[in-house]
């Protein structure tokens, strides 16, 4: 199951084998095999508690796994790793709530990390953040605090703030579902411009027209396993499997595919 | 008996100088104890936890004077003779380390969890996750309730009067003995503590109804 040959002959950033994890008695995460390649965009999808949040908060251990392997550009995830920062410094992540620091304004928060965990110059982490807040078309909102910003704009700093940490992999936590219905575009323009710079990145989110648009294969999570993994073309026009069908079925209200 | 004189007015309003710097010693030993409670009690070490807690426990349930008898005369049990000030300022320190460690626990456990996330992902480690992201928010919630204790706190140190440290309240007694113008004297001295406390207390009010503004 699960495993899909990558496109290409890249190296892959992510490799998960047999991953599996408990809350308590509960399975979250059942046996997961996955590859994710350089410069591969994989959108994961699934009805809610299907484990593709759990999953992607494995990749940079904010949650531990408890069983198989993860290895994150070649280094092997263990919760009682030493150099665990050094790993996820690498990883950017882009959370459902924004996470933004309330305290800060856009652009320290976008220097924070730069300065504290890479030790940039306070010149080189501002010139970076100015650069990356362009990149998210809010320069102009630099000097301004969270609680002025929209719902879109703050998730597009929170975009800038892991971008300015060169990661090699993006994961981005259902990064539109806590926006206002009309702030979506502005966030999901700034992910596709993302992804055709070559970003490495893993989204988890219900867009199925982002995943069409931009996924190099879609993951469809039920029950914390994998049950399908197919290029989107072929996951939205003919999905093998009984629950990915149903799941398309709630989810396109047609039942059809939205083409574009 | 004797007649109340200027000068034992003034040797009692001197004595004020001995209280306000009790009161400080303990506010920072209190303020380094509390933030080392605070942690603990926050943290990720499960044995750090529970010591925190039996700690805050054991000082929260048993009175100050307790505490500060204590103090007082434990140390020379061990052969260690302490005088006044050290005891009262050791009794009170850890009394403030209890109460300050479990307000600012509140203060930072109100700040939400994804904020510590959003720090980890980036790489921060614990230290500078907690002095860059989440201390900063957690002091604006604490400031009105650290006040409020340190009110309690000046008050308290009459207390460190009954082991034998002369600072306002005991400094009334001896006048009073001498005197006997119970009156006059504990006006006085009550007067005194109401001075430096109110306009703290007035201060503490201001502040939280900023913050209550803010967080509409």
């Amino acid at each position: 199951m699960a495993v899909s040959e990558p496109p290409g002959e890249r190296a892959p950033v992510v490799t998960m084998r047999g991953v599996s994890k408990w809350f308590g008695s509960f399975q979250v995460l059942r046996a997961i095999d996955l590859d994710v390649h350089r410069a591969e965009r994989i959108v994961v999808c699934g009805p809610s508690g299907s484990g593709k949040s759990t999953l992607i908060r494995c990749l940079n251990q904010l949650e531990a796994h408890q069983d198989g392997t993860i290895t994150v550009d070649g280094v092997e995830l263990r919760p009682d790793l030493p150099g665990i920062e050094a790993v996820r410094r690498e990883i950017g992540m882009v959370f459902q709530r924004f996470n933004l620091f309330p305290h800060l304004t856009a652009l320290e928060n976008c220097m924070l990390a730069p300065m504290k965990v890479r030790g940039l110059s306070r010149a080189a982490a501002e010139e970076a953040a100015r650069t990356y807040l362009a990149r998210v078309r809010i320069p102009e909102q630099a000097h301004k605090y969270p609680v002025q910003l929209s719902g879109g704009q703050q998730q597009r700093v929170a975009i800038a703030r892991s971008l300015c940490m060169n990661p090699k992999i993006m994961l981005f936590d259902e990064p539109t579902s806590a926006l206002d219905p009309e702030m979506v575009g502005e966030v999901l323009d700034v992910m596709v411009e993302l992804a055709e710079s070559g970003m490495t990145m893993v989204v988890v989110t219900h867009e199925m027209g982002f995943a069409r648009r931009v996924a190099d294969r879609v993951v469809f999570m039920d029950q914390g396993e994998i049950v399908e993994v197919a290029p989107p073309a072929a996951f939205f026009d003919h999905p093998r499997n009984e629950r990915t069908r149903r799941f398309l079925s709630q989810i396109l209200p047609a039942g059809l595919p939205e083409t574009n | 008996m004797r007649t109340l004189s200027e000068g034992d007015i003034l040797f009692i309003l001197l004595a004020v100088r001995w209280t306000l710097l009790l009161s400080l010693i303990a506010f920072l030993g209190g303020a380094v104890g509390g933030l080392a409670v605070a942690l603990a009690r926050t943290g990720e070490i499960r044995a750090l936890r529970l010591l925190a807690r039996g700690y805050i426990t054991v000082f929260q349930g048993t009175p100050l004077l307790m505490q500060l008898f204590l103090a007082f005369f434990v140390p020379s049990i061990f052969g260690i003779n302490v005088d006044p000030w050290t005891a009262a300022a050791l009794g009170l320190s850890l009394h403030a380390s209890a109460f300050l460690g479990e307000i600012w626990r509140g203060s930072i456990e109100t700040v939400p969890h994804g904020q510590t996330e959003a720090a980890t992902a980036l790489g921060l480690r614990y230290w500078p996750r907690m002095a860059l992201v989440v201390v900063p928010q957690a002091v604006r919630i604490a400031i009105p309730p650290t006040i409020g204790f340190l009110v309690q706190l000046i008050k308290a140190t009459s207390l460190a009067s009954i082991i034998g440290f002369v600072e306002l309240t005991r400094a009334a007694q001896i006048i009073n003995n001498a005197t006997f113008r119970p009156f006059t004297l504990f006006g006085l001295v009550a007067l005194v503590y109401f001075v430096i406390c109110w306009p703290l207390s007035a201060y503490s009010r201001r502040i939280e109804r900023k913050l209550t503004l803010a967080s509409r």
